[in-house]
């Protein structure tokens, strides 16, 4: 695969140490090129990238507030075609809390309204820039501040929510879901977005070494093992049909996933079992 | 002063903060060992390697994602 | 050529919309804008209005994607009323600490709860420390008038905060009178192309929205009071710029009979027509009363204020909402920026009629206060049986 060299997120940004949003965003603009216009809801990505009077973005960009991204998105989309600039790309980046759960219906109308723009959901599946707080993306078990683990508690008791799948029910020629791990296969997806005519949301995991618990230098080996574990799943929704665009060799247990984090440390075997027979029942279903 | 509706003007300025400083442990390549696979430079959230494997010190944080990631062990993390 | 036609508020507002071109037009019904949103999504599709036309899911989207369409570099237009309005709260002072020079209409209307779909002020009035700059119409040819020097006032580089134009609900924005709708051409004469400072595009990337520390933030919000005060001037040299072109004449306020009065009323939007009536049947009985309308509410003219009530024995306020424990907001404001001496009326809250000898009786307790009616009157109120 061709990887343009070009950077549109310059450094100097306030990320922590081994951030993974920086990483998918950096891939991401990589394909989407310089005429691009980028919107982002309040979150982590937008707080360390703008610190007036800096900004790290090489590109227009516009943050308006937390639960907004894909209306504020529809505003610009439709202002660059009023003015005739219809090349331009519209790219939305909100992390899981701006998508699933207080961006949800901004995003739902975005979708539903058939508007020509990507949005693109960096997960790192609880609100990391209040300080690790619990969303309707936090997995099942993991210990956040709002869902800490205690004698009465193992974390978050609920699922996460399948967002990717809500966005398929909108019916949006383009849904797909990525890692920031599998770079190429990510790259691929933000291109065909780039090319497709409508609404396009791609779903990027993304590990947190602050939130999850882990050193820096594993952010790419936790998403690697999110995906060869069956954890997370990498898939495409192209006109409605549905194909797995990676499939682990062999899957890995959950567990060598759990223990690598502290978010997952206190959970008892009878829990991490839960996981692994949700993960085996999900992955029969798709044949992984 | 603040600009009218705090608009920054200068695409990409936050080059002006070097979080160079914020490192602990320093990666450095070998070249002899590098097969030129460009893990490190796509894995970089600063992205501040660079296509002939420079690394700019002025904003590496010392994450070492770029030694995890090299699979032919070329980039070592040393103490600052 | 400029014609008289016989339309309601809302019709007005959107007949100058659209003879004020803006390219990106998000809305979303509510009782009694609903129809402004409907006659500009007519226009659009007879390609009157050669707009963006956004039907989106709520009012906080439908501010937020003129905030973008804003940002990037086109003028645009929304509505509201009452519970939109309040769910725009948030981001009405985004708009406005962005600078984005969006004009939206209000149908003026009560907020819930008791749910009530009529007519007071208490949505506009609540959100006077937005940054917007608010003007009430007391007809439907104002409110046509007031939009198009809100795009001029807004778009003004030295101003470059978002305008509301308030309409009370049904009465204005549901009943119907003459208004004179200019020509395309006077429009365009008179109003030039939005030139904006920031926007959204590739070959010369900026970025909107950035966040501050307190180094910064505070600069920032300075700066919009400077605006908002430095408005004023502005508003009376598009006042007179509009004069010049349509012939209609306007100012902050409007002072009606008020050179000799010795008791005066101050009031906003449609009450001023009921009121201007009464005090015509007042005079001719040689009673010295007379009107202060205020049509712009932020920036708020005190200069203006105070200069026409000055002479005036006593003043009335009439407020159309209650800020509870301490009575009418325009009141309050008046109270504290000058030394007048003046009796409170909140009147017309969700609907509640203000006839012309409610008018006579606010006339009646300004000109003889007790201790008891010399601060805030509730005007209309049933009686416990």
């Amino acid at each position: 695969m061709d990887i343009p060299e070009k950077e549109f997120l310059a450094p100097g940004h306030r990320a922590c140490a081994g951030c993974g949003a920086t990483i998918g965003v950096r891939l991401a603009l990589k394909m989407l090129g310089e005429n691009t216009v980028a919107v982002s809801a309040t979150g982590c990505l937008e707080v360390i990238t703008t610190p007036y009077p800096e900004t790290s973005w090489k590109i227009p960009w516009i943050h308006v507030a937390f639960e907004n991204a894909g209306a504020v998105a529809s505003g610009v989309e439709k202002a660059l075609k009023a003015q005739g600039k219809d090349d331009v790309t519209v790219v939305a980046f909100a992390g899981d809390g701006g998508t699933a759960d207080i961006g949800l219906q901004s995003l739902s109308g975005a979708m539903e309204r058939g508007h020509n723009l990507i949005y693109i959901c960096y997960d790192n599946e609880a609100y990391m820039n209040t300080g690790v707080q619990r969303s309707g993306a936090t997995p099942y078990g993991a210990s956040t501040t709002t869902s800490p683990h205690g004698k009465e508690s193992f974390g978050e008791n609920k699922p996460k929510k399948n967002i990717p799948m809500i966005m398929a029910a909108h019916g949006v020629p383009y849904v797909a879901t990525a890692s920031i791990s599998y770079p190429e296969d990510f790259m691929k997806k933000v291109q065909k977005a780039k090319e497709i005519e409508g609404p396009a949301y791609i779903h990027l995991h993304q590990p947190c070494t602050t939130g999850w618990g882990y050193d820096p230098s594993k952010t790419i080996e936790l998403g690697r093992l999110a995906v060869e574990t069956g954890s997370w799943l990498l898939y495409e929704i192209e006109e409605g049909e549905f194909k797995i665009t990676y499939r682990p060799l062999e899957r890995k247990p959950v567990n060598v996933y759990l223990e690598a984090q502290k978010r997952f440390k206190h959970l008892a075997d009878e829990e991490k079992e839960k996981i692994q027979n949700y993960v085996d029942q999900v992955c029969a279903e798709l044949k992984i | 002063m603040t600009s009218v509706g705090a608009t920054v003007k200068e695409p990409g300025n936050s080059v002006k903060n070097k979080t160079g400083s914020w490192r602990t442990f320093k990666p450095i390549l070998d070249k002899e060992k590098c097969i030129d696979c460009g893990n490190c430079i796509l894995f970089c959230p600063e992205g501040c390697i660079n296509k002939d494997y420079d690394i700019d010190y002025d904003y590496c944080k010392g994450c070492g994602i770029c030694a995890e990631e090299c699979p032919v062990e070329a980039i070592k993390m040393e103490r600052e | 050529m400029n014609m008289i036609k016989v339309i309601s508020a809302n019709r007005a507002i959107a007949e100058a919309v659209k003879m004020c071109k803006p390219e990106v037009v998000p809305v979303f019904p509510i009782t009694p804008q609903t129809t402004i949103s409907e006659y500009l999504a007519q226009f659009v599709a007879d390609g009157d209005l050669r707009a963006e036309y956004i039907m989106v899911e709520s009012e906080h989207s439908s501010i937020s994607a003129a905030v973008g369409a804003s940002g990037a570099g086109v003028r645009t237009f929304t509505a509201t009323s009452s519970q939109g309005l309040a769910l725009m709260h948030e981001i009405l002072f985004v708009a406005a600490g962005m600078r984005t020079p969006i004009v939206m209409g209000n149908a003026n209307r009560a907020l819930s709860a008791p749910l009530s779909i009529w007519n007071d002020q208490q949505d506009s009035i609540s959100e006077r420390d937005t940054g917007w700059m608010q003007f009430f119409a007391e007809n439907a040819q104002e409110a046509l008038d007031f939009v198009i020097q809100a795009y001029k006032i807004s778009e003004d580089h030295e101003v470059l905060l978002p305008s509301m134009v308030c309409v009370d609900g049904f009465i204005l924005t549901h009943t119907v009178e003459p208004v004179d709708i200019p020509s395309q051409e006077d429009v365009d004469k008179f109003l030039p192309p939005y030139e904006p400072i920031s926007y959204l595009d590739p070959k010369d990337p900026m970025s909107l929205g950035t966040f501050t520390d307190p180094d910064y933030y505070m600069e920032a919000r300075h700066d919009m009071e400077v605006a908002m005060e430095g408005a004023k001037d502005i508003i009376r040299r598009v006042n007179k710029e509009f004069e010049e072109v349509f012939g209609r004449k306007y100012n902050l306020v409007e002072k009606y009979k008020t050179e000799d009065a010795e008791i005066i009323l101050v009031a906003m939007g449609s009450i001023c027509g009921t009121i201007k009536t009464v005090i015509d049947r007042l005079r001719e009985k040689g009673e010295k009363v007379g009107l202060l309308k205020v049509i712009s509410y932020r920036p708020f003219p005190q200069e203006d204020i105070y200069e026409a009530v000055k002479g005036a024995r006593r003043i009335a306020v009439l407020d159309k909402n209650i800020s509870f424990g301490i009575g009418g907001v325009l009141f309050n404001e008046i109270k504290a920026k000058m030394d007048v001496d003046a009796s409170g009326f909140i009147l017309g809250l969700g609907g509640r009629e203000v006839s012309p000898d409610d008018i006579i009786g606010i006339v009646e307790k300004t000109r003889n206060p007790t201790t008891e009616t010399n601060q805030i009157n509730w005007i209309g109120l049933k009686e416990e049986e």
